[in-house]
């Protein structure tokens, strides 16, 4: 039975301390003389920690659904609050180190992001579509302005145009869809829209909102070919915005991805452990086709890039690539994977994007000639970059390389060989991307030798990124068992 | 209770109308312009089909839809803006810092 309004609101604790800190936020900006004064970011750091604290707390055995059926809580919803709280804390401290923030306006830019926050909490718990639309829209429209956030920097403002206009045409083309799911089956909870359209029988309509629903997932979780805006907005953003978009939304896009197909265009087949596709279309070979091309067309195209931003654009598309090949089994091994590879690539790809801001402060520069000899110059960084970059491929002993295994294993073990192949030539490739960096850091010599200072307090947040990354490599157990719990919630 | 088909239709061709206006347009303030179209042919969409179930889930997921579609349009042009101060132009073609 769902809770009530007022019956919901003590399992709503997390989403009540963002909110709250949110309008202590805006108060602190208005009363608050000193723009550039560090109390937004500390305000901000506390209510997140509080939040994941909560978030972590709640307890996962039972599901709930809360507000009238409006929105979950079950161990999906919670291990995905979690991940989002954490990637938002280190974006947090990100943003505290960032030169390029530096004399803008704090409150504002911490408002935005802990919108964002809010938005992928209600995004990844959504079971009804009037409030998957808002809260996709609560993660898109604060996305798009800190996008923007530099404002006069001429890359920047034109990163966040294109942003507003792929994003407001993907979620409008999204909505369409659910308007015909809506005109099929006559409600907005997807539980029910799942058990209406299995025994519908208009495929041709079906098969419509599900290509238009995709869109607007796809846009979030930047899958070919709707990944158009994301190398231009990764580029021009400011880079700890860049990494919180390929870490927070993709994760939040993949929730919401896994949580609306799996109840409305398949149903949990209790007796074999899987799902299984109830309405008439068969969209898991259409997202299997998505996800080879979205791997590939990431993988190659970084090849050629000179800015290291873009390229890790590129390469956070190629690894919503791998990460699609869970979603595509039908399985709660697929998508145990799936989670699994979220926390480890929420480690490597932050850590990677730190380093970038750090050399970015001392250089100016985000090129990657301007990486040569950065192993003599700041040979901490260089060496959590090449930790980070090697695990991103994916290489034994970082952690990347566990998440590979656990997808490509379950991609075998249910015989889609082809998109193991694909995968595994896709690897190769990226592994000549990420090394070339790594070989201008430590085997050409500098342009200028005078030493890069990595004061203290980056230090330990590079430490508190690169030691999960090095120790999921070898003691993966207790993350797999979360995320293997986290799945089982979700139908079974 | 009325029948949906000639709405439905009518949110169509609305819908039709602003993805081409996004597809084929330069002018960030048309393409803007365009998406509103787009989203009011969804509006058109779940009056129509919530007015014939008698059900006012649909008229009120329009009245969500056009405050979505508000503070988008409030975001989009604030950054239009922008553009404008520093480019003098709002030709999507335009911008081309950022290109592989």
């Amino acid at each position: 039975m769902p809770l009530g309004n007022f019956a919901s609101l003590i399992h709503f604790l997390p989403e009540l301390a963002v909110t709250a800190t949110i309008l202590l936020l805006v108060v602190v900006h208005v009363a608050g003389k000193n723009r550039q004064s560090a109390a937004p970011a500390l305000l901000s750091l506390a209510g997140v920690g509080a939040a994941l604290l909560l978030a972590a707390l709640q307890p996962a055995s039972a599901g709930r659904s809360l507000f009238e059926g409006m929105v979950a809580l079950d161990g999906f919803a919670i291990f995905f609050k979690a991940l989002t709280a954490l990637a938002t804390i280190v974006v947090i401290f990100m943003s505290m180190d960032s030169g390029e923030l530096a004399g803008r306006s704090q409150a504002e830019y911490y408002i935005f992001l802990l919108s964002v926050l809010l938005g992928m909490f209600l995004l990844t718990a959504s079971t009804d579509i009037v409030m998957l639309y808002l809260s996709l829209e609560l993660v898109s429209i604060p996305s798009y302005l800190l996008a923007g956030y530099l404002k006069g920097r001429e890359s920047s403002t034109e990163a966040a145009m294109k942003y507003v206009v792929y994003g407001a045409t993907a979620s409008g083309v999204m909505i369409y869809g659910f308007s015909l799911l809506y005109g099929l089956t006559g409600t907005t909870q997807i539980g029910e829209i799942g058990r209406a359209l299995a025994t519908g029988d208009a495929p041709l309509p079906v098969l419509l909102a599900a290509v238009m629903v995709t869109v607007g997932f796809g846009f979030k979780i930047a899958a070919v070919p709707f990944h158009m805006w994301s190398p231009d907005v990764y580029e021009g953003a400011p880079t700890p915005i860049t990494a919180f978009l390929s870490v927070g939304p993709k994760a939040a896009g993949f929730a919401v991805l896994v949580r609306f197909f799996y109840t409305v265009f398949a149903s949990p087949d209790v007796a074999a452990g899987v799902w299984k596709i109830s309405s008439r279309v068969d969209w898991t070979l259409l997202f299997g086709v998505l996800s080879a091309v979205t791997m590939s067309v990431g993988n190659l195209v970084a090849v050629n890039q000179t800015n290291v931003k873009r390229l890790l654009a590129y390469s956070s598309i190629a690894h919503a690539g791998y990460m699609l090949m869970g979603f595509v089994l039908l399985t709660p091994a697929g998508l145990q994977a799936i989670l699994f590879y979220l926390v480890v690539y929420l480690f490597m790809n932050l850590g990677a994007f730190y380093v970038v801001i750090l050399v970015a402060n001392g250089t100016r520069s985000e090129n990657i000639s301007d990486y040569s000899g950065l192993g003599s110059r700041a040979p901490f960084a260089a060496v959590s970059l090449a930790i980070f970059l090697f695990a991103l491929t994916g290489i034994p002993p970082f952690s990347g390389f566990i998440g590979k295994v656990y997808l490509f294993a379950e991609v075998i073990n249910r015989g889609v060989y082809w998109l193991a192949v694909v995968a595994a030539l896709n690897s190769v490739v990226s592994l000549y991307y990420y090394a070339r960096i790594v070989k201008v850091m430590f085997l050409e010599d500098p342009k200028d030798s005078t030493e890069l200072p990595v004061p203290l307090f980056p230090r330990s947040v590079l430490c508190f990124l690169a030691i999960p990354t090095l120790l999921l490599g070898v003691y993966w157990e207790p993350v797999a068992r979360v995320a293997a719990n986290s799945v089982k919630l979700l139908a079974f | 209770m009325m029948e949906p088909t000639a709405y439905l239709l009518l949110s169509g061709i609305l819908f039709g109308i602003g993805v081409a206006g996004v597809v084929a347009r330069k002018n960030a303030l048309i393409i803007l312009m365009s998406v509103e179209i787009m989203l009011n042919a969804v509006n058109v969409a779940f009056i129509a089909v919530g007015s014939h179930l008698g059900d006012p889930t649909g008229s009120i997921f329009a009245f969500m839809v056009m405050t979505v579609a508000a503070a988008e349009a409030a975001v989009g042009l604030a950054i239009l803006i922008a553009i404008y101060r520093l480019k003098e132009t709002i030709d999507i073609t335009e911008l081309s810092v950022l290109k592989w």
